[in-house]
């Protein structure tokens, strides 16, 4: 099978840092993949450069048929490479970043209507089912501020899923979450992985990634050390590297 | 009134460069510039009806064009600025009070003296006379900036000379015995202080003073010929003797200069016109006579919230898209808008004002004194609002850019519908007192002869020598068109923080 999702010898710095030195790997559609590893390693730098929010120094991703690929010493890929790439890859932040002058369902239907040029009808329906889905209809009035952190990020989940992506990528969707909050933000990505969404979660919650993931992607200092099944990982790591930093959870 | 002489001097070179205008026919009406608010007897409003200019120099230009054959047409511009609009062609010629000095001659071409005058000195009435000049030495006396007057008592030495804008405040002071005497011109000491019971003319007149009627400078040697030759004709048949005795300004100098010995040629109704109509008046009469101002000062009240509405359009635009420079724009046009807000913030207001209505017509942009006001107020309102949308702009944290682009929308659209929304409901309140303040500095338009509601106060106080009751009015009247604004901002930093706060729920 064709994988969704690619990088090949993907690098990045900033200034100068080596943040990304040369990470590989392919995801097939509809598997949910949990990124792990000690803070700083470049987890979050990865994701954001799957959805072109960063600029690589050299290496190529090809999401959904879309390629962006950068030889070492060529010019930067025009913006206009990233922007296509990003139609089919929806990203959800740690800190939910709702828009806070709009209300919940005004957030939903904003990129829609924008981007895409959708009817304002055709937007609000998509919005109001995309928010039952998350379990937020009856919030659809609520301004950011006025809702709960898990609230916010579920919300955050459907305004992604409004712009219809193929590939949902999350940077530690539940970190900024109480914990008894924590549970309901999984709760929909185990529902969106029922319906054969490709997710790809940079996450601290051990559990989920064990119980929901296909597999595992380890990292550590800017490169992947270990991707494996998810029970393999947690039972026998492969790597010495990757032991030691599951320890600290056992 | 007669303030900045400086200025004009710097600035009347800025206009000589302009094109020539060609020489008058002698159907075209002649322009004559003049301040209306230069007090009397010169060139003022009358007392009696504030929407007619009238003075002994109107008379003069009105005969004077029937001696010429030509019709002219007063055109008001303030004091200070006489010169420069001269060289920015608003008229043809500058009639007002001008000395023939060396400075001024340097400055714009003079015909011959329409009247010859002194400095005629004043006292408190039962103060011990003061027979002359140097009978003033140690004293504090009060004169006209940047009169010939002022140059006179400041070259004798030894004398504490005061300044004054404004003739009426130098009486007033005397009287208040903050000054112990002023000289100044004779017309001036008739119309200002010999009705006043409190004070007295005293001692031998002070120096020589000759009044000319100004033309461009090089520019336009048939029209001061004419206007010479129109001078000569009026005191040849009698004319301008008349004028000035109508006034009651007559003097010795005259006399010897037109060789006219003659008694009195006709009765002073003029001048007594004047003093009837600016008597004290019992409240009634002072009621009404604010009443009969009021539609004046609502057409002022107009003026000044046009030019603030238009202005703070500018501001606004121009101050956003700055902002947007600044923070968005990368390297080159965040510096080019540092420097345009660098330079507008660091020079004041007023030159702003003054450059572009009469310094941009040496490089070819003549504007209309209305569009340079707003254009002035506005360019420079923009520089202060660029930075308060700055600080708006970085108020609003990059992450929500970020989830703007990462659902797949351009810089430009996530500015559009994620940045600028959030910063307008930040900078709302602030923009709205910024126009409060606009409100009020746009009374400094007046300078390029806009007649707005701060012009109108100096215009009617110096007609009456009310400053008090004129300036509560006027200062009632900025309050109420303040006022809505003010509500605004409240109102805005109340309800436009919607989803910005927490609400009860
Ligand atoms: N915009 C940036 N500029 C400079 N350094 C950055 C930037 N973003 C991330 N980094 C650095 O890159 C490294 C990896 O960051 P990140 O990808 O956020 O790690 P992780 O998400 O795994 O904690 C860190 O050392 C971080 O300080
Ligand atoms: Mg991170």
């Amino acid at each position: 099978m064709q994988p969704i999702l690619r990088a090949e010898n993907v690098h990045k710095s900033f200034d100068k840092t080596h943040i990304l030195k040369g990470v590989s790997f392919q995801i097939e559609e509809g598997d949910l993949v949990s990124i792990i590893g000690p803070s700083g390693c470049g987890k979050s730098t990865l994701l954001r450069c799957l959805n072109g929010l960063e600029t690589l120094d050299s290496g190529m991703i090809e999401a959904c048929g879309v390629r962006l690929e950068r030889k070492p010493g060529a010019p930067e890929v025009p913006g206009e490479v990233a922007h296509r790439l990003r139609r089919n890859v929806g990203m959800v932040f740690q800190q939910y970043n709702l828009f806070p002058h709009k209300t919940l369902l005004q957030n939903v239907m904003m990129a829609p209507m924008v981007v895409k040029g959708t009817k304002k009808e055709e937007a609000e329906a998509n919005a109001e089912r995309l928010l039952k889905k998350v379990g937020l209809y009856e919030q659809m009035d609520r301004y950011p501020i006025n809702m709960s952190g898990g609230q916010q990020q579920r919300g955050a989940i459907a305004r992604a899923l409004a712009m219809a992506p193929k590939i949902m990528l999350y940077d530690e969707p539940t970190s900024a979450l109480d914990p008894g909050l924590v549970d309901e933000v999984l709760d929909v990505m185990k529902e969106l992985d029922a319906e054969g969404m490709t997710q790809i979660v940079v996450t601290h919650e051990m559990r989920f990634a064990r119980d929901a993931s296909d597999y595992i992607i380890y990292m550590e200092k800017g490169d992947i050390v270990e991707i494996s099944d998810e029970d393999e990982i947690f039972e026998n790591p492969k790597d010495p590297r990757t032991r030691q930093f599951l320890h600290r959870f056992a | 009134m007669r303030f900045a002489l400086a200025v004009l001097l710097t600035l009347l070179s800025l206009g000589q460069a302009l094109a020539q205008s060609p020489p008058p026919a002698t159907s075209t009406p002649l322009r004559y510039g003049g301040d209306s608010t230069s007090g009397a007897p010169y060139t003022f409003k009358d007392p009696a009806d504030p929407d007619i200019t009238v003075g002994f120099e109107v008379d003069i230009m009105t005969q004077l064009g029937i001696e010429i054959g030509r019709k002219t047409v007063f055109v008001q511009n303030d004091w200070s600025n006489l010169i420069p609009g001269l060289n920015a062609g608003l008229y043809d010629a500058v009639i007002n009070g001008l000395e023939i000095t060396a400075a001024h001659q340097a400055a714009a071409d003079f015909s011959i003296p329409y009247y010859v005058t002194f400095g005629q000195i004043v006292i408190r009435r039962g103060d011990a006379d003061v027979p002359d000049i140097a009978a003033l030495r140690g004293k504090s006396v009060g004169t006209l900036k940047s009169s010939q007057m002022e140059y006179v008592l400041r070259s004798f030495g030894g004398i504490d000379v005061r300044s004054y804008e404004e003739e009426i405040d130098a009486y007033s002071d005397l009287k208040l015995k903050r000054i112990d005497a002023t000289v100044m011109d004779f017309p001036i000491a008739v119309y200002y202080a010999q009705p006043d019971r409190e004070l007295q003319f005293t001692g031998a007149p002070v120096g020589r003073i000759e009044y000319g009627i100004a033309v461009k400078k090089g520019g336009n040697p048939q029209l001061l010929a004419q206007i010479n030759t129109g001078l000569s004709q009026m005191i040849q048949d009698g004319e301008m003797r008349k004028i000035l005795d109508r006034w009651g300004i007559w003097t010795p100098m005259m006399a010897q200069f037109t060789g006219d010995a003659r008694p009195m040629q006709a009765q002073p109704d003029a001048y007594n016109h004047f003093v009837e109509a600016t008597q004290p008046q019992g409240w009634q009469a002072q009621l009404e006579r604010y009443m009969r101002f009021m539609p004046q000062l609502l057409w002022a009240a107009v003026m000044t919230m046009e030019i603030s509405i238009l202005a703070m359009f500018i501001a606004v635009g121009l101050g956003a898209t700055l902002a947007l420079c600044r923070v968005y724009g990368g390297v080159w046009l965040d510096r080019l808008a540092q420097v345009y807000i660098e330079v507008v913030r660091g020079t004041p207001l007023l030159i702003q004002v003054l450059f572009i209505y009469y310094g941009l017509p040496k490089i070819g942009i003549q504007l209309d004194p209305f569009i340079a006001g707003v254009l002035a107020l506005g360019l420079n309102y923009a520089a202060y609002e660029a930075e308060n949308y700055r600080a708006g702009l970085l108020a609003i944290p990059r992450h929500q850019m970020e989830a703007a682009i990462a659902l797949n929308m351009t810089e430009r659209q996530s500015l559009r519908h994620v940045v600028i929304p959030q910063a307008a409901r930040i900078v709302l309140p602030p923009t709205t007192n910024d126009f409060i303040s606009l409100i009020k500095d746009s009374s400094l338009v007046s300078v390029i002869s806009l007649v707005e509601l701060t012009k109108t106060y100096e215009l009617i106080s110096t007609t009456y020598y009310d400053y008090f009751g004129t300036g509560l009015l006027v200062a009632g009247m900025y309050l109420l068109l303040g006022l809505p604004f003010v509500r605004l901002a409240k109102w805005a930093e109340r309800h436009v923080s919607r989803g910005m706060t927490r609400t009860t729920k």
